[in-house]
């Protein structure tokens, strides 16, 4: 289904991402996982073409993403739905406004400048919006919303892109444990239902083992590993993370949980 | 869900789509008089212009690149002079730089004290910036022209009251460009000097300039290239500088259009040697911020 080839990035003399390969058959839910800096977030910058490979490709369905041009390349993106860190919405614009512009790559600018979106697309807005739990915000303009609403109105905005793939950019790095976790589960939610591929990089460990499929591992640009979550074992996220031996996964959890766990894996250990 | 027991009767969908349908129609109703308004405007605005114009503007539309075509064709067929002729007006662009110059530093110290004195916020004496913000009003609302033939008839004629009119008019312009600019200061800053004592000179110095510093350089810059044109033009009235030669050449009429044809090439690359130099000094300047 996705498959990515040698596929490198590099900024002057850095190297960001380095000839990375990916194969990916069926729609999963793939978390990335790596210190900040190691090429997680241009790595899904390239997918969805907002910024341009250096060398490799990025096929999709038989598709040479990477060599599309202008409109062509509009049309993947729109396929190829982005979640941002900051949300990225129009703060100054209302909830429905901002989820409609998933469909702004099928709407001539000048329908868009007059606000001229159909019925159905309004509708359906507001059933996305409903579904993910925050439906009575629809009128108010995204700035008023907290971090929590506002990241399901971006994923709201994605669903609206009807896309095969969400790609999601550190989706809970500015959130609070408890919202965090409702976006995480909408985003499983949304993968479960809809069978579409999600791929999120996640800076801390235990929200990709609970949520994701495959777990992949950068450190400096390199795909250090590739495998199902049961295999990501204490030892090899300290060489993902390139942690000492002091290194405990409940330092990077932003779970309540965890720290009970950790404390309960330990005693286990012990025993 | 919680937070929806605790707001009483659960909206329903249908509700909120209903309700944000009547919004999305109220819209579309205001921009389409928005539109209907700006077509009424436009047409009847025009139909008045073409009214009382002399000549009718279908009629002399295709004349337009007569007087351009003409200058142009002159300086062509005269084109080894022009050399000697910018270096015959190259002094006259030095005045007219310098009157820009003088006037644009005056009124841009101007315009900082206006902009401090009529921000909320940021002024020393809260009850005065109404005072202050109609001050500037009144300065950028007398166009410098005015202002310079004013003091042309007090003064006589010369540099000095072209500089003083445009300094008037840039402390005006720049006192608004650069509250606007204030009023997005963060005020944090200037909230902990005044914790440990500092003056109000101080504040301002120490709090909100190295904030508003970059917009506020590359406001008075964009101000200075366009007093270098209003300098220029104030030569027509008898301000001196390069417009005061600019007339004559252009009111003899055919004969002397290579000396029109060489002042616009100075006029024209002197404003595009300051833009280069003041997007060069504007960008250290931001740039320098990040380290």
């Amino acid at each position: 289904m996705l498959h990515i080839e040698a596929l490198t990035k590099r900024f002057g003399e850095n190297t960001a991402v380095d000839s990375a390969n990916i194969t990916v058959e069926e729609p999963t839910m793939i978390g990335i996982i790596g210190r900040s800096g190691a090429g997680k977030s241009t790595l899904l910058r390239m997918l969805n073409r907002l910024s341009d490979a250096t060398t490799g490709t990025i096929t999709f369905e038989g598709q040479d993403v990477t060599a599309l041009r202008g409109a062509a390349k509009r049309d993947w993106q729109s396929r190829c739905a982005m979640i941002f860190q900051q949300f990225n919405l129009v703060p100054r614009m209302d909830v429905v406004s901002n989820v409609l512009h998933g469909t702004l790559n099928k709407r001539s600018t000048l329908a868009t400048m007059f606000n001229l979106y159909p019925q159905s697309d309004i509708h359906q807005a507001i059933e996305i919006l409903d579904r993910l739990g925050i439906a009575e915000q629809a009128p108010k303009r995204a700035e008023a919303l907290s971090g929590g609403q506002q990241q399901r109105v971006a994923i709201a905005r994605a669903l609206m892109q009807d896309p095969k793939i969400i790609l999601a950019d550190e989706p809970i790095a500015s959130l609070d444990p408890m919202n965090a976790q409702v976006v995480m589960q909408s985003l499983r939610k949304i993968h479960e239902e809809d069978g579409r591929m999600v791929i999120a990089n996640l800076h801390t460990l235990d929200t990709a083992r609970r949520y994701c499929d495959r777990v992949i591992g950068m450190r400096d640009g390199r795909i250090v590993f590739d495998g199902t979550p049961s295999q990501l074992t204490t030892g090899v996220a300290r060489d993902i993370y390139g942690a000492g031996a002091d290194f405990s996964e409940a330092a990077t959890s932003t779970e309540i949980e965890t720290l009970d766990r950790s404390e309960a894996q330990k005693t286990q250990a012990f025993a | 869900m919680a937070d929806i027991s605790l707001s009483g009767a659960p909206e329903t969908v249908d509700h909120i789509r209903s309700s944000y349908m009547a919004q999305v129609q109220r819209r579309r109703l205001y921009g389409g008089l928005t539109l209907l308004i700006f077509v009424i405007l436009m047409v009847s605005g025009f139909n008045v212009a073409d009214d009382r114009n002399a000549g009718g503007f279908w009629e002399g539309l295709h004349q337009i690149g007569d007087y351009p075509a003409d200058v142009l064709s002159e300086a062509w067929e005269k084109r080894a002079d022009l050399p000697g002729l910018i270096a015959k007006y190259f002094p006259a662009l030095v005045e007219t730089i310098n009157i820009a110059a003088v006037s644009t530093l005056i009124g841009a110290i101007g315009g900082l004290f206006l902009s401090l004195l009529g921000t909320r916020g940021l002024a020393k004496w809260p009850r005065l910036i109404p005072m202050f913000r109609r001050l500037s009003d009144i300065m950028r609302a007398v166009p410098e022209i005015v202002i310079a033939l004013v003091l042309i008839f007090v003064l006589g004629g010369g540099p000095v009251p072209a500089m003083i009119a445009i300094a008037i008019h840039t402390a005006g312009a720049l006192g608004k460009m650069f509250s606007e600019v204030a009023e997005n200061a963060d005020l944090k800053p200037v909230e902990g000097l005044a914790s440990t004592g500092a003056t109000w000179p101080q504040r301002m110095l120490l709090g909100v300039m190295p904030q508003v510093a970059p917009n506020y350089l590359s406001y008075a810059l964009l101000r200075f290239e366009i007093n270098i044109r209003a300098s220029a033009i104030l030569g027509f009235v008898g301000a001196g500088g390069l417009g005061y030669e600019l007339r004559n050449a252009m009111a003899w009429g055919p004969g002397r259009f290579d000396e029109a044809a060489a002042i616009f090439i100075l006029l024209f690359g002197t404003i595009v040697f300051f833009d280069q130099v003041s997007s060069r000094y504007r960008n250290k300047l931001t740039e320098g911020q990040g380290q």
